[in-house]
């Protein structure tokens, strides 16, 4: 807390804050993380929480695996379209105030899944807060995601929206223009990938 | 077994039933049948020819050549140590097969596997449903002409995403 005060008075001390800091303070340093171990990086985030690496030292080593408990959902590994449903409703479970960390590159882009089956970036379908790379990435990368988005945590203003009512902003992925991100090569039905027979016919033909 | 051995008791077991051998590279005893006699085939393999497990079905598109697809199912007995290969062309328009549940009920996910990534019916199957991609998903990616991004990956999950912000709730 930076503006933190001690104040000295005759009898009891106390210390003078501002109150978004005081909850900021709270919330960045109490993170509960959903681990969402969609494939290999689920491995790393065990490794993360457990002992070597040591996640409890951001106090962020309570992961619970209800949604209605968690606050950070970390995502972690290839989600597919299949799954896609199940994890928009685990953030829907999720309470507020609540984050998302896309963990790898597969959450992040797709990674070197370009394919019918994998949601590429799961940014299509949550607000992401933090992305790491990596494939996976180490443990040390997503410690130091956390401390980002602690960082990030520390800048919001929890008391004007406990006051004013929670702001109005745009969830992302959700958007009625929903597109595929890197949809520039052969994303529908008309266009055809280079390495598509029928485009090999095609061009045969000419 | 030998594969001259495996090969004499499979055709005894086949005895009154078309099929040709045909030389596999990797030496296995492989047969190549019509359609007609598949559900025939698969009784005398299972009963006769002790057969008693199916370790493979699927099938191999030659787009764009026709007939377009190719089944193959791969069968192993125990008692003989040996396995045999059998195949069957499908042309596309016409492309079912019967089912070898009765025989192998093993061969059950195959078969879904194989419906779900070719599109084959087969016929006779118990319970012939996706098995990999969601149900309501409309095309078979192994095929050859299905591009390889996929063909609108994310309608399903648009329209649950459309059900969902209208209030829907999945067990009220």
């Amino acid at each position: 807390m930076g503006s933190l005060k001690p104040v000295e008075g005759e009898g009891v001390g106390f210390l003078a804050t501002r109150v978004d800091e005081l909850i900021n303070w709270g919330r960045k340093n109490s993170l509960w993380p959903m681990p969402l171990g969609l494939s290999c990086c689920g491995i790393e985030l065990m490794a993360m929480i457990g002992p070597k690496f040591d996640l409890a030292r951001f106090g962020a080593e309570a992961a619970r695996f209800s949604p209605r408990q968690c606050d950070l959902l970390v995502v972690a590994g290839t989600m597919t379209w299949k799954m896609a449903e199940a994890v928009r409703t685990i953030y829907d479970q999720m309470p507020d105030p609540k984050w998302v960390i896309a963990m790898g590159v597969c959450s992040s882009s797709g990674g070197m899944y370009d394919s019918y089956a994998v949601v590429q970036g799961v940014d299509s379908i949550l607000p992401v807060d933090v992305y790491v790379p990596g494939c996976p990435p180490r443990p040390d990368a997503v410690i130091d995601a956390i401390i980002k988005l602690q960082k990030k945590i520390e800048r919001e203003d929890p008391l004007r929206r406990i006051l004013k009512g929670p702001e109005q902003k745009p969830d992302l992925g959700t958007g009625e223009t929903f597109k595929q991100p890197n949809a520039g090569v052969a994303r529908t039905s008309l266009d055809l990938h280079p390495h598509d027979p029928k485009a090999k016919i095609e061009e045969l033909q000419k | 077994m030998t594969a001259p051995q495996t090969r004499e008791r499979v055709v005894k077991a086949l005895e009154g039933i078309a099929f040709e051998t045909i030389d596999a590279r990797d030496g296995m005893v492989t047969l190549r049948v019509e359609r007609a006699v598949l559900g025939e085939l698969f009784a005398r393999l299972s009963d006769r020819a002790g057969f008693d497990q199916n370790t493979l079905v699927t099938a191999v598109d030659h787009f764009p050549a026709e007939p377009r697809f190719e089944m193959v199912w791969q069968f192993l007995s125990y008692d003989h140590n040996d396995r045999v290969r059998v195949k069957c062309s499908l042309a596309e328009a016409d492309a079912h097969v019967p089912t070898c549940t009765p025989q192998w009920p093993g061969a059950s996910f195959s078969e879904r596997e194989c419906f779900d990534m070719f599109g084959i019916q087969f016929d006779g199957h118990p319970d012939l449903r996706r098995l990999l991609m969601p149900e309501g998903y409309l095309h078979h990616p192994l095929r050859k002409d299905f591009p390889h991004a996929g063909i609108e990956p994310d309608r399903l999950y648009r329209e649950w995403d459309k059900k969902r912000r209208e209030g829907w709730q999945p067990n009220a």
